[in-house]
Parts: structure tokens; C-alpha cells; sequence
């Protein structure tokens, strides 16, 4: 027979404000096996591990119940306090009273009932566990980094520095990402891309990074420590070895497409092209679909031309296989569709920019050299209207905050200010200016009279109701500080747009193995102490792929998730969970029912003996063999059929003290 | 104290979705019925029917399994396999003589802990509406409600 203990939590008054913890303590004194049951105010304090370690040592515990909270947040808690005392971590069991009990309702009866049958369960479970080992697999040096904008360029260099080895796959033909296109960074207003060019320089140029732009990861297979990507290296047609980033190639190209992604739309390109002047690599892309050569056969100026011969329409895409312990995942975002907003009437009436755009307009690499004009050209504009909250707090959209879209109007407003003299109006639902230096950016702005209007706008229009609306665009809005429907004349109107999930970010959550959120951002492994990591072990998020975020908070994700992995490294090996399947090679009838049913193709038949075999190397110990084999030979480590059956039987154990049935004891309990 | 029935409820959830969903849940101290217990699972696709068959017959009214949606599985696909046995473990149930609708299939991603708790409370409503499982047992089997029932019938039987 086995010696269980039984600890329950109070967790302050989180269990012990529903759960009579008293007295389920007492109860599960009475469950047969548990020579001990005790309740206390915090078991995850010092002293209530100590409660557990001198337990097991003086009255030979051989297992351990713990309830208390999520075993996502403390099993392995309770697990090394079990190892200190000498017992196997893996002898333990948690039942998630809080999470999954004592917050969930206000019946106080109704709770203490089923915090004991959660317990019970865990007792008849935890009789049956066996000792583990954890795994250890071996860390393979070498980081996938994917994406790369500010966020994956300092997870980059941070891991590079550190002396390892990273691979950066980037979709674009530059690294660089969204800061590559701003103009100005608030609110110290640096230069952005002043700031940002030396780090992408530092990045084309380190002996530990691969850069690998105009890529995308395909495929990836295998487990923390030991992934394995496939990169599609797309063709560049331009012998990136020949290749001096000379530029006559573009020059020489006599056809211009709208350039949609680096320019916003806002710009033409050449069909062969430098994303802008400081790309990294410094190597040129051909456009194929829009090339003419491609599509009528002839042309080829950039070929006549490139003084290198580095020019090569035969280039064929590559497929790399690249070995990688960790990854980090640095997608980003993407803006915001303002057309889907028809009453702000984006791509109807002309002088209405989005954020994306006014940034180009603004950068005096863009088109208009950095003066701010209406969409002629060269008119400056003497009003300019700044709608914020476009497409983010909103039902109809998204409902979440963009977080950096205030501050950026404030510094759209700055800019415009600066450059045009114009009168600005920021149309708020609320300014959020809630990091170092923000608030007092706000100020300086309020200082330079730039009006501010609290009110969602209701429409953008162009029809002229009223005298002085003629030729000007009419922002309405009801001033819920004033009370007062307001009808603004202005010549231009900038709409701070949303960030949004990438389009694909299902998809890339998938081709990894981690989940999004209902918003398609993606889920870090604990909100709050665990920002960078995900579900997945090896694979980590950073920058606003996560969640929207500003420069700085991207940064920080950035290096955070890079701190990590290096910390994976220096350790060299991981231990993982012992959860696998195993077939009992005397048992196993041959049938093959479960070789088909391994995504991973864990299980190998053995044609000589005609009996399967799991390779524990690659078994994920999901157990959906151990639930099929018709002979019952598949064993699932940690979650064996006899574990669940015990604590089907435990949960459901409905006559609980002295014989008595669920609403009779229900009723004895004290509310 | 109302007298209104209380079913009882096994959950199995998957521990990288729904089981996140539940903490989620709770974490955000979203209210749902306490008659719903969860049993942890790596994966819906470990879910052997059996472990359904067990619960109804050791006392439970419903059984809820849950995963991650489709085409969202952690192990890739295996929540296909947990639908598939799924379907196949209603038709039986109908072949016992037990409402299918005692079972159910619930996707809840580990952000959807609103919605998890929605249809525990939907399904806790249903089973409610359908009254105590009839799981027919032999008298000496500890079965809860139908000892006094039961034991007349096998007495005729015998006779």
C-alpha cells in the first residue's frame, strides 16, 4: 500500500474564500492510502515546500498530493521539493483547485464538494504513477531566427555576440522590417532609420549570422533542441557573388511597378530593385512576376548593364536544410486595411493617408523628399485632421489597443507642425502615453497647440454642408467633452491604423507548433512571467508578432527571448518530460493500426519479428496509439490507462464522508 | 437548498488547449457550474473511448471532451483521430441505449476561456434537461440510483 500525502493550499483566500480547506483536508485524511493530510496558508512557500520535505522523510511518504493551482504554474515546485526529500518528482500529483475550482464559482458547498472529488481522483491517480527519469535532449547551438525587423535583428545580433551561430530567414529582399520605413521615432524623435541602419549593417556583416532575405521557412520538423527547417531561398536572378550592390542594374531598368510593401503603395519601384538605399543584403531582387524579359522574352538592360555579370535569369530557387536547437519567432505585424472603414472613405477621397503612408511622405528618402503635401503633390496643406483608434478599440474591428498608435499621431501631429505650420487636429478616444518620456511628449504637444477633440469620428466626407466646407474634407465627430457634434474642415486627414496579426499568422503558428490568440496573435507561454516563451519548448516569440508594441518594447522582447536561448545553450542539454509511449514488444499482435496514426513517425514495424516500436527520440507522447491499440500493448508513460481509469473513479466517487450522498453532505457543509 | 438535479460531468481536456482554457477561465474568474470535474490529457487524440465508457458507467451523466481545433493540433492532427473515435463512440452509446447527447466534442483554443466556460454551462443545461444517466448495472456494482430499480427486473429474469 502506498503512504500519500495530501497538502491543500489556502492560496491566502483565492481556495480558502470558497473551498472549506479545513475540512477537505480532514476528509482526505479518510481516502485510503493518504496517511497524512494537512492544509496550510501557501504550499508553495519555503515553509510549505518544508512541510512536504519533512513529511516524506518522517513518515516515508511514497506519494504526493498536492492541491493547489494550475500545475502549469507550480507542479515543477512541487516536483523538486518531492526530489529533495529523495522521493521520484514524478510520484506527485497537483489537483487544480483554484484555477479550475475555487474561482470558478461563488457556491461555496458546490466548490468544497468538488475540490474533494478533484482530490480524490488525484489520490487513486497518484497511487499508480511510477518513478521517471526526464529526458535529456542535447541543445544544438545553432538559432532560427524568422523575421527580421527590429525585434528579430536584436534577438540576432544578441545571440551572434554571444558567440553562436543564427540564422536570420527573412520573407523581404532587406532586413529592416516596419522602423526601416518610419521616418521619426517618438517621442525623442530620432531619426529612425539612423538609428536602425547600423544594427542591419551589423547584422549583414557578422561572422555569426546567416542572413537569409527573400526566404521563407517551409517546413519544420523535430523537437526543442534538435529542429529541423527547411528555407526556401527564393531567386534573387542575381548572383549574390558577383553581385557588388552597384545599382546600375536598377537604374538601367526602364519599368516601374507601384511599389506596395516598402513604399505603402505611396511610390513607384523598379521591376528589378533595392527596397531602399541602406537594404541589407545590399543586393538587388528581380521582380519576376512583373519582369519583361520574364514575360515577353526580351529586354535584359540589366544584364547589358551589370559591369560584374551578376545578373542570372536562370537562377533557380534553393532549399536549405538548416539544424537549429531554438527558435525564435519574430513575424510582426501588419497594418491595418483602412478601406475596411468605407465612412473614413480611405481610397476614395484622395487626401486621406494612412499612418504607412504619411511615414514615407514624411522621410526624406521618400517620394516628396519629406514635405508633407496633399496627394497632387506639391500643395501644402493648411489643416490636417489625425483620427486615432482606427480599426483598434473598435467591436466592429479589432478590439484590442495598437499601444502605439497615440504616440505615433502625437508625433504625426509634431511633424506635420514642424514641417507645414498647419493647424492639427487629434481626433482621441483616449491618449495613452504610458511609457518613459511619453506623457511629456504630450505636453510639448499641447504646447504647440495642437488641438486635441475627445470623440470618435463618425465620418469623412467631402460634401459641403456648411460655409467654409467647400473643397476641404469634413471630419464629424461628437466632442464628448464639450457634448457637441463637431464638423471639422481640413485639407488632409491622417488615420492611425491598427496593427493587426499577419495575414498568415495561423498558418506560421501552425508550421511551428504554437497557438494564437482569438486575435491571431501569438500566445506566449505565461502573460505575465513568461512573455518570450512559448507552449512549445524551443520555439519563442518576440516583438509585435506577440502583440502590438512600440520600438523599445520590441527591443526588449527581443533580447529577452535571445537571453533565453542562450541560457539553453550554456546548459547544452534540456530535460524534458518522460511522457512517451512505449509497446510491449510480447503484447504487440502486428496489426499496424497505430504505425499510420504517428504525425511523426515515431513507430517503426519491425517486418522480421512483425511487432511496432515507438523510437522514444522522436515519440511527441501525445498517446493517441496508447487510446488505439486494439491489444493494449502501447503503454503511455505519465498517463496510463490505469492512471485515468483511477482518477475517472476518484472524481467520481460520489459518496463522500461517513456514507453519505453529494447533496446530503452538501448541505452539511458551512457556507 | 433547491431539490433540482445535479448531473455530474467528466471533462477530458487537452493540456495545451482546453485545459489552458479552463485555467484561463478561472484565472479571469469567469463563473461556470461546479458540476463539470476535468481530467487532464497530453492530447484529445489519447482520449481511448473507454475512458468515456468508465466514466458513465462509475456515475457520470455527460462526458465533455474537448480539443484543439481543427487544424490547430499541437501533435499536428491527432484531434481528427479524437473526432473520428468521437463519432463512432456516439453511434455506440445510441446502440446501449444511452442519449448520444451526453457526449460531447468541444474546440476551445487556450484563448478561449469564455467560450469554454459557455458550453460547460451550456452542456450542464442539457444534460440537466435530460435527467439522471440510466446506466443499466448489476445490484452489486455500486450503481448510485438504479439498485432499487434494477433489482426487481433481474428477479423476474432469474425467474
Amino acid at each position: 500500500m502506498e503512504r500519500i500525502g495530501v497538502y491543500v493550499c489556502h492560496c491566502g483566500t483565492n481556495i480558502a474564500g470558497t473551498v472549506d480547506v479545513e475540512g477537505v483536508a480532514r476528509w482526505a485524511e479518510s481516502l485510503p492510502g493518504v496517511v497524512v493530510a494537512r492544509d496550510y496558508k501557501f504550499m508553495c512557500s519555503s515553509s510549505g515546500q518544508e512541510l512536504i520535505e519533512e513529511d516524506i522523510k518522517e513518515l516515508g511518504l511514497t506519494r504526493v498530493v498536492v492541491a493547489a493551482c494550475s500545475p502549469h504554474m507550480h507542479e515543477p515546485t512541487f516536483r523538486r521539493a518531492c526530489e529533495r526529500a529523495g522521493l521520484n518528482p514524478y510520484l506527485f500529483e497537483m489537483a487544480n483547485i483554484r484555477e479550475h475550482c475555487s474561482w470558478t464559482t461563488n457556491d461555496k458547498a458546490a466548490a468544497t464538494e468538488k475540490a474533494k472529488a478533484m482530490i480524490s481522483g488525484a489520490v487513486r491517480r497518484v497511487a499508480l504513477h511510477q518513478p521517471l527519469e526526464p529526458m535529456l535532449a542535447p541543445i544544438n547551438p545553432n538559432t532560427l531566427v524568422v523575421g527580421g525587423g527590429i525585434a528579430g535583428i536584436q534577438t540576432a545580433l544578441e545571440i551572434a555576440d554571444a558567440g553562436h551561430h543564427v540564422y536570420l530567414v527573412e520573407r523581404e529582399p532587406s532586413i529592416g522590417g516596419h522602423m526601416a520605413q518610419f521616418d521619426k521615432t517618438f517621442p525623442t524623435l530620432d531619426c529612425s532609420a539612423c538609428i536602425l541602419t547600423p544594427k542591419m549593417v551589423s547584422v549583414g556583416q557578422h561572422p555569426n549570422i546567416t542572413l537569409l532575405s527573400w526566404s521563407e521557412v517551409e517546413n519544420v520538423d523535430g523537437y526543442v533542441g534538435s529542429f529541423k527547417a527547411r528555407v526556401r531561398k527564393r531567386a534573387r536572378y542575381v548572383n549574390e557573388e558577383l553581385c557588388t550592390g552597384c545599382g546600375i542594374c536598377v537604374e538601367k531598368c526602364p519599368w516601374k511597378v507601384t511599389d506596395d510593401v516598402f513604399e505603402a503603395g505611396f511610390a513607384k519601384r523598379k521591376v528589378i530593385y533595392m527596397p531602399f538605399p541602406q537594404a541589407v543584403p545590399k543586393y538587388p531582387v528581380l521582380d519576376r512576376p512583373n519582369c519583361v524579359y520574364f514575360k515577353k522574352g526580351t529586354c535584359k538592360a540589366c544584364q547589358k548593364f551589370c559591369p560584374t555579370g551578376a545578373i542570372d535569369f536562370e537562377q533557380q530557387d534553393q532549399i536549405l536544410e538548416l539544424e537549429v536547437g531554438n527558435i525564435i519567432l519574430a513575424t510582426g505585424y501588419d497594418l491595418f486595411d483602412c478601406r475596411r472603414i468605407p465612412q473614413y472613405q480611405y481610397g476614395r477621397l484622395d487626401n486621406v493617408f494612412t499612418s504607412l503612408e504619411f511615414e514615407r511622405m514624411s522621410n526624406a528618402a521618400g517620394t516628396t523628399a519629406g514635405r508633407i503635401v496633399l496627394r497632387d503633390g506639391k500643395t501644402e496643406p493648411k489643416s490636417v485632421a489625425i483620427v486615432h483608434c482606427v480599426g483598434s478599440r473598435d467591436e466592429n474591428y479589432n478590439p484590442y489597443c495598437s499601444a502605439i498608435c497615440c504616440m505615433a499621431s502625437l508625433k504625426f501631429a509634431h511633424l506635420v507642425k514642424e514641417k507645414t505650420g498647419a493647424e492639427v487636429y487629434n481626433f482621441y478616444i483616449d491618449i495613452r502615453a504610458y511609457h518613459k518620456g511619453y506623457e511629456e511628449f504630450y505636453h510639448r504637444l499641447l504646447e504647440e497647440g495642437v488641438h486635441f477633440i475627445r470623440g470618435k469620428v463618425a465620418e469623412i466626407t467631402d460634401v459641403a454642408r456648411l460655409p467654409g466646407e467647400e473643397g476641404k474634407l469634413i471630419v464629424q465627430a461628437e466632442d464628448t467633452l464639450l457634448g457637441k457634434q463637431r464638423r471639422v474642415p481640413v485639407d488632409m486627414v491622417l488615420l492611425a491604423a491598427a496593427l493587426e496579426p499577419r495575414r498568415d499568422a495561423k498558418e506560421t503558428a501552425k508550421l511551428f507548433g504554437i497557438s494564437c490568440s482569438a486575435d491571431r496573435w501569438f500566445i506566449e507561454k505565461h502573460p505575465k512571467l513568461d512573455p518570450v516563451a512559448t507552449m512549445t519548448e524551443g520555439v519563442f516569440v518576440a516583438g509585435c508578432a506577440q502583440g502590438p508594441k512600440d520600438i523599445p518594447a520590441s527591443v526588449v522582447q527581443g533580447a529577452a527571448a535571445a537571453a533565453r536561448v542562450l541560457g539553453r545553450i550554456q546548459q547544452r542539454e534540456i530535460a524534458l518530460e518522460p511522457i512517451r509511449a512505449s509497446i510491449n514488444q510480447d503484447q504487440c499482435s502486428g496489426c499496424r493500426i497505430c504505425n499510420n496514426l504517428c504525425p511523426f513517425n515515431a513507430i517503426l514495424f519491425h517486418e522480421d519479428r512483425m511487432v511496432s516500436e515507438v523510437n522514444p527520440a522522436l515519440c511527441q507522447g501525445c498517446g493517441t496509439c496508447v487510446a488505439a491499440c486494439p491489444a493494449g500493448a502501447i503503454a503511455g508513460t505519465g498517463f496510463s490507462n490505469e492512471q485515468i481509469l483511477a482518477q475517472i473513479e476518484g472524481l467520481l466517487l460520489l459518496h463522500i464522508g461517513n456514507g453519505r450522498k453529494v447533496t446530503e453532505a452538501r448541505e452539511a457543509v458551512p457556507a | 437548498m433547491s431539490e433540482q438535479f445535479e448531473p455530474v460531468i467528466i471533462g477530458f481536456t487537452c493540456n495545451w488547449c482546453s485545459y489552458r482554457a479552463a485555467d484561463l477561465a478561472g484565472t479571469a474568474r469567469i463563473k461556470y457550474p461546479p458540476n463539470v470535474r476535468l481530467i487532464r490529457l497530453m492530447c484529445s487524440g489519447r482520449l481511448d473511448p473507454t475512458f468515456v465508457l468508465k466514466a458513465l458507467a462509475s456515475g457520470a451523466d455527460g462526458v465533455m471532451i474537448t480539443g484543439c481545433h481543427p487544424g490547430e493540433c499541437h501533435y499536428l492532427e491527432q484531434n481528427y483521430k479524437a473526432m473520428r473515435r468521437y463519432l463512432l463512440l456516439r453511434r455506440t452509446l445510441e446502440q446501449m441505449g444511452i442519449e448520444p447527447e451526453r457526449v460531447k466534442l468541444v474546440w476551445a483554443s487556450a484563448a478561449e476561456g469564455v467560450r469554454l466556460a459557455q458550453e460547460i454551462t451550456h452542456m450542464v443545461e442539457e444534460i440537466r434537461a435530460l435527467g439522471p444517466l440510466h446506466w443499466p448495472t448489476w445490484p452489486d456494482g455500486g450503481s448510485r440510483r438504479l439498485k432499487a430499480e434494477v433489482q426487481p427486473e433481474l428477479e423476474e429474469v432469474a425467474a
